[in-house]
């Protein structure tokens, strides 16, 4: 054997050895499940929701809870589909379940923006939020987000909330970054920061937890407006106009305010009648 | 090369690198002083501080650093309470992070460090420790006197080692916030994801900066202290 | 540590009262910091060990909804990387050994640049590249970006113990191969690379106790791993330092398995190896001494 032949059956038992690699991850990459037939049509569903946000989407031991799951239930039962199964949609990755079809629809404090337009469709919305501070219940300092100079804020790592309030409301606020809201939380309530910023329906979620509840509230002055949509492949207008009159009927027959105040509702706390319940906007 | 300047223009990246460099240093010390003492404690007469180098070094090796990160940041600092910084000055939290992230290295790599001393120890011939002792030597004597100074020469790679894993290691810090390179390299791909392979390429550089040097600095010490026996 | 050291005499009567009040005042030191621990955790400000934070764990679900699959998603995946990792690793290492110059020039300076990047960087790498490259997503991405930044570190630091492991074995094998007329190629594969294999098997296998604790840095790139699915445990029920000792308590106990298992082999090798002629130096990782037979203390497998 030449060195040259020696030189290519190492690069080819490489190459090879990279291309089976290649194949066993190819392999992962097919969507699992699939996401459903058309709207409508019954049978299975995949919905993406959040696993971790209490009040919200919450995994409860093999069970979910939260009021996005609870409209996710609704309009998916109103569209037809009689078997449900959640898959998780961490923020960074919402757009791309829907753009792959590993989700049908996504309820997952999913705001709608003209940034995500370009890549999804909304129906909805089915809840008006806004970013508000979440504070000890015996914090009468912090009124809100100009009241936080010389204070410490938690947000998650990746998000520009606790951006927002050191460039717009207090310069000198000191900033902490988890990787979940859990943690801030948590940090808050042992009282190593001051506030937790995000919309105030998520920090609601937290503040009616069991453990939580009567020692943390939202501060109640909301300085967003954050329209929650039910994420959905790009030009899916046939489900868009479905899910919207779902949502209608959801809010029409009470079932909206219930589910309301049966996740998020122990922490006493109201979302903004000016804005909710929201008229679904028209689909495009 | 038009992509690494306009990183290099819209991020400090210098501010970045000169954190991981400091985490590095900090810790190193921290983890050489509490990994000898860890040592010498596990090959101590004393039979409650041999158990206790023994279930340091099993405990912290066998459990994950990202765990070990957040039990100081969460256990430590948020529910126990144990701030590093002054409370009320301005950069609190930038303080309380770096501070416990620099313990967490220090604990995690300390066991290591212990590791690589008693590999140190068992490089000096028997001979050595007998003779120190019959020349009347007790054991804290002999072990200051005679076998140390040989084991941490016969332990340089493996301490050269270990402070090239702890250089890498304290990219692990990032998930409580600390601002060093992993944490910027997250931040760049998030919003620039097309320079994706500058980005990589960039992070990588400042790494192999920091470690090639480190590597050859132990290999050249290790060859020049040996023992000669 | 059974045997005696020679570190030490057996204590007289003077040394012997010296060592039990060293004894008593380091035990007393270490009760005392665990039980400022735990009157901090049990404080009413904290309230970490009441039984609602710990009840969750008496329930079978909290086993099968979230620790049971997020322990079986992390031992996927480091199995995945050691196989994977195996498989390069050899390639490269043998790479290294090639009598090319110019394969044995790229092998090492992949495997010089692959050590010396960070676990996490490469994770991140791999991560964002399946997301804006290959366009792949969810949990594939998460899968592939912590396989793929454990693989490429891993195939490195096993090119680099069989390298060391060829390098530690005598000469006469490598001359013994070629005397009888294999190729330099066929001498490595069929004589050195068994040898070499062999006799870093307990590395090797700690090799994996690095492997398995590495997966949790895919905890940063939301791999739902053993951590990431107690952070959502810890969310439902509000009890992150609880659930960050059980999964710690995990974690420890895999791993302690694993290393005892290294300890085992090295030891049953150092028994076969004393009939058939030692191979010195090759037991104890990277440049790490070797414990010879004057060892003064026992000694474990030292991983990175």
């Amino acid at each position: 054997m030449t060195p040259t032949q020696k030189i290519l059956g190492v690069a080819a038992a490489t190459g090879l050895a990279l291309a089976m690699g290649a194949c066993a991850r190819a392999e992962n990459a097919v969507p699992e499940g699939g996401a459903g037939g058309d709207a409508g049509s019954g049978g299975p569903v995949t919905i993406g929701i959040k696993f971790d946000q209490p009040g919200l989407g919450q995994q409860v031991g093999s069970d979910f809870k939260g009021f996005d799951v609870e409209v996710a239930r609704y309009v998916a039962k109103e569209l037809g589909y009689t078997d449900v199964t959640f898959k998780e949609a961490p923020s960074a990755q919402r757009e791309t379940l829907l753009q792959s079809g590993q989700v049908k629809m996504i309820f997952a404090t999913y705001s709608i923006t003209d940034d995500r337009k370009q890549k999804v469709s909304f129906g909805g919305p089915y809840f008006v939020a806004g970013q508000d501070l979440l504070v000890k219940a015996d914090d009468t300092a912090i009124t809100g987000p100009d009241s936080l100079n010389g204070k410490k804020l938690c947000s998650v790592t990746g998000s520009t909330s606790a951006k927002k309030v050191k460039d717009q409301f207090a310069s000198s606020v000191q900033l902490q970054e988890y990787d979940t809201y859990s943690k801030c939380v948590e940090a808050l309530n042992s009282g190593r920061i001051d506030a937790v910023t995000t919309d105030d329906v998520i920090l609601a979620g937290f503040a009616a937890q069991p453990q939580y509840q009567g020692k943390l509230k939202v501060v109640g002055q909301t300085f967003s407006t954050e329209k929650y949509g039910v994420g959905l492949a790009k030009g899916d207008t046939a489900t868009c106009e479905k899910v919207n009159a779902a949502i209608t009927k959801m809010v029409d027959d009470g079932s909206w305010q219930k589910a309301l105040d049966d996740t998020v509702g122990a922490a006493d706390f109201k979302p903004d009648t000016s804005t909710n319940p929201p008229k679904p906007e028209p689909c495009s | 090369m038009d992509a690494i300047t306009t990183l290099l223009q819209n991020y400090d990246v210098p501010a970045a690198f000169w954190m991981t460099v400091k985490l590095t240093v900090l810790s190193a010390i921290g983890a050489l002083v509490l990994g000898t003492v860890v040592a010498v404690c596990r090959v101590s007469p004393v039979g409650v501080l041999r158990g206790f180098g023994t279930a340091y070094v099993t405990l912290v090796r066998n459990t994950p650093l990202t765990l070990i990160v957040f039990f100081c940041a969460f256990g430590l600092l948020n529910t126990l309470n144990l701030s590093l910084a002054s409370a009320g000055s301005p950069t609190e939290v930038i303080d309380n992070n770096f501070r416990y992230g620099v313990v967490a290295l220090s604990v995690y790599h300390a066991s290591f460090v212990a590791e690589a001393l008693r590999s140190g120890i068992n490089t000096v011939p028997q001979g050595q420790a007998e003779a120190a002792r019959a020349i009347g030597l007790g054991f804290g004597a002999s072990l200051r006197e005679v076998i140390l100074p040989q084991a941490f020469r016969g332990a340089v790679a493996p301490l050269g080692n270990t402070l090239i894993a702890l250089t890498k290691n304290t990219t692990v810090v990032a998930t409580i916030g600390v601002a060093e390179l992993a944490y910027l390299m997250r931040g760049m791909i998030e919003f620039n994801p097309s320079l994706l392979y500058a980005i990589f390429l960039l992070v990588a550089a400042c790494f192999v900066l920091l470690t090639l040097p480190t590597g050859l600095l132990f290999t050249a010490l290790s060859r020049r202290l040996v023992v000669q026996r | 540590m059974s045997a005696p050291t020679v570190l030490f005499d057996a204590a007289g009567p003077r040394a012997r009262a010296r060592h039990r009040l060293l004894g008593v005042v380091g035990a007393l030191v270490i009760a005392g910091l665990l039980v400022l621990v735990v009157r901090g955790l049990a404080n009413p400000e904290n309230n970490q060990l009441t039984a609602e934070k710990w009840a969750p764990f008496l329930d079978g679900e909290t086993w099968t909804a979230y620790l049971l699959p997020g322990l079986a998603a992390t031992l996927k995946a480091a199995g995945v990387a050691v196989v994977l990792s195996g498989v390069l690793g050899v390639l490269l290492g043998l790479g290294r050994l090639s009598q090319a110059r110019v394969v044995r020039g790229v092998c090492g300076a992949l495997v010089e640049f692959l050590r010396s990047v960070p676990v996490l960087v490469m994770m991140l790498f791999v991560y964002y590249f399946c997301i804006f490259v290959l366009g792949v997503l969810g949990d594939t991405s998460t899968f592939v970006g912590v396989v793929g930044g454990l693989t490429l570190y891993n195939s490195a630091v096993i090119a680099e113990l069989i390298r060391s492991g060829v390098f530690a074995l005598p000469r006469g094998q490598r001359e013994a191969g070629l005397a009888i007329g294999l190729t330099p190629r066929q001498t490595l594969v069929t004589v050195l690379l068994p040898q070499a294999v062999t006799a870093m098997l307990p590395s090797l296998i700690s090799q994996l106790v690095v492997i398995l604790k590495d997966t949790a840095l895919g905890y940063i790139i939301s791999f739902t791993d053993l951590l990431r699915s107690g952070t959502t445990l810890s969310s439902a029920y509000g009890n992150l330092i609880p659930t960050l000792i059980v999964v710690a308590a995990m974690f420890v106990a895999i791993n302690y398995a694993l290393s005892l298992a290294a300890r085992l082999v090295e030891r049953r090798l150092q028994q076969s190896r004393r009939g058939a002629g030692s191979v010195p130096g090759a037991s104890a990782g990277v440049e790490v001494a070797a414990p010879g037979p004057t060892a003064l203390v026992a000694d474990g497998a030292p991983e990175r």
